[in-house]
């Protein structure tokens, strides 16, 4: 084996390590991204839950309200039937409108306002929500590194083959964030 | 500095003083052993058993500091604010809820123990609970779940442990010396490195809890500086600093050996004495915690 044999080897055996090493670290940082994913949807799921029970402790005071109930059933659908995370996104912001009108209608029966029931629910949704905020928190860091590190150089050139794509941000498409309108009117 | 900068800082000045306490105590070792005239694996296996004798206490760790210290665990319908707090800030850090216990007390206090992630353990006086508004809550929250998740606990059990093996091999020493034998006379390597011997042993234990504080109080910093990125608003952190430094009720149920665990010095801050005197305090100054935190 003369030297020019024994470069090329070494050479060939430091691209492998490279690529060896660069493959293990991207499956870590994509695996963290699916169990931060998992935290944002185990609050997504806690929140659809509690709707029914709110939906019904409203409407035992505020039968005729329907627009509104009408906008809160529709959002949490479309929330469970989100198949990403822009898509989840988008209906967490449209079930936040929807809720927000819901207890700004609430204010006009004193006797809904004042059962425990309702109180203990608008605390655990409000509670939801916080926690929602901070998995978003987490999950988004995950996100931003694992697409830095398969944008960056030289990582980038072979990132593609190796089978990692860019992963979504749970925030809603710019183009798409409708108003959130709080109506007040019957 | 930012804050990410600050974490980088404190985490390479934290892995010097590890190398430090090593290199101190391959150094001493060998040092007694030619001072003393005692077999090399001698002093080395007592120093070994020491270690090990330490880290069967390192599991028994957190049961003990909570039952020093009087904790009961905190009940969500009763504390609700508190325990979703906790719960909320290792959402956003990525960790295990950790268990939520309370100090009945009208001290303004907090700290963390355990020795992992999977094992933390989050405690509060009922003081603090009641004085702090929820994002000034959630700043201690953050900064106790900080050091649980950057291993603080068990860098600073390591630390004490190793500062302990030193001091107990110091010790050794010392009561040698006093009843050596003729025969390992012959052996020794005379008058001088016996003296440098003794020397070093009276000092170990104070180097050695030099380094522990040290350690202790650049964590401190770095606990500030990820509660921070956790909760992404400094200031609320900066005022729970200001409230609680401006309470001066002292915490009974703490500790010489608990005092480094807590958020805020328990004991009354040794402020405007001597520079020595400020080197024995388990916590950096609070003015300076909170230029930092006004800075980032």
């Amino acid at each position: 084996m003369n030297n020019l044999t024994l470069v090329f080897g070494i050479v060939v055996l430091a691209l492998l390590v490279f690529v060896w090493s660069l493959y293990n670290s991207l499956v870590r940082l994509r695996m963290r991204v699916r169990e931060a994913w998992s935290g944002i949807d185990v609050q997504l799921k806690r929140r659809s839950d509690l709707i029914p029970n709110l939906v019904n402790t409203v409407k035992g005071y505020a039968k005729h309200e329907n627009k509104v109930f009408t906008a809160v059933t529709e959002a949490r659908s479309a929330l469970m039937k989100a198949t990403t995370p822009q898509k989840a996104a988008q209906a967490d912001n449209q079930l936040t409108g929807a809720l927000k009108t819901l207890f700004a209608v609430a204010e006009n029966y004193p006797e809904l306002k004042a059962n425990e029931n309702f109180q203990d629910l608008q605390r655990q949704l409000e509670d939801t929500e916080d926690k929602i905020a901070y998995a978003r928190q987490f999950y988004n860091s995950n996100v931003l590194d694992f697409n830095t590190r398969i944008a960056v150089f030289p990582n980038v050139i072979i990132a593609r083959q190796l089978g990692f794509k860019e992963e979504e941000f749970f925030a809603a498409d710019a183009a798409e964030r409708r108003k959130v309108d709080v109506n007040f009117e019957e | 500095m930012t804050i990410y900068q600050q974490i980088a800082a404190n985490k390479r000045r934290t892995y010097l003083f590890m190398a430090f306490f090593v290199f101190l105590a391959v150094t001493l070792s060998y040092v007694f052993s030619l001072a003393g005239g005692y077999d090399l694996g001698f002093v080395f296996s007592i120093f070994l058993v020491s270690l090990t004798l330490t880290i069967v206490s390192f599991y028994t760790a957190d049961q003990l500091v909570l039952a020093i210290s009087h904790a009961q665990p905190a009940d969500k319908k009763q504390y609700f604010d508190y325990v979703t707090v906790v719960e909320n800030m290792a959402i956003a850090a990525g960790l295990p809820t950790p268990k939520t216990y309370i100090i009945d007390s009208p001290a303004l206090n907090a700290f963390a123990t355990g020795r992992d992630p999977k094992h933390g353990v989050v405690v509060a006086t009922t003081g603090l609970i009641s004085r702090l508004d929820r994002s000034q809550l959630e700043g201690v929250i953050s900064h106790e779940l900080s050091h649980i998740r950057n291993y603080d606990i068990r860098l600073m059990t390591l630390v004490a442990i190793l500062a302990g093996s030193l001091a107990l091999l110091a010790d050794i020493f010392l009561r040698g010396s006093w009843r050596r034998s003729r025969s390992q006379e012959r052996n020794s390597a005379g008058p001088i490195l016996l003296i440098v011997g003794l020397f070093l042993a009276l000092i170990t234990p104070l180097l050695a809890t030099l380094v522990k504080l040290a350690v202790s109080r650049k964590r401190e910093y770095l606990a500030d500086a990820s509660g921070a990125l956790l909760t992404r608003n400094p200031d609320a952190l900066a005022e729970a600093l200001t409230i609680i430094s401006e309470n001066s009720v002292a915490l009974n149920s703490a500790s010489p050996a608990t005092a480094h665990l807590f958020f805020a010095n328990p004991f009354k801050e040794n402020q405007g004495l001597s520079w020595l005197t400020q080197l024995f305090n388990t916590h950096p100054p609070v003015a300076e915690r909170i230029r930092r935190l006004r800075a980032m």
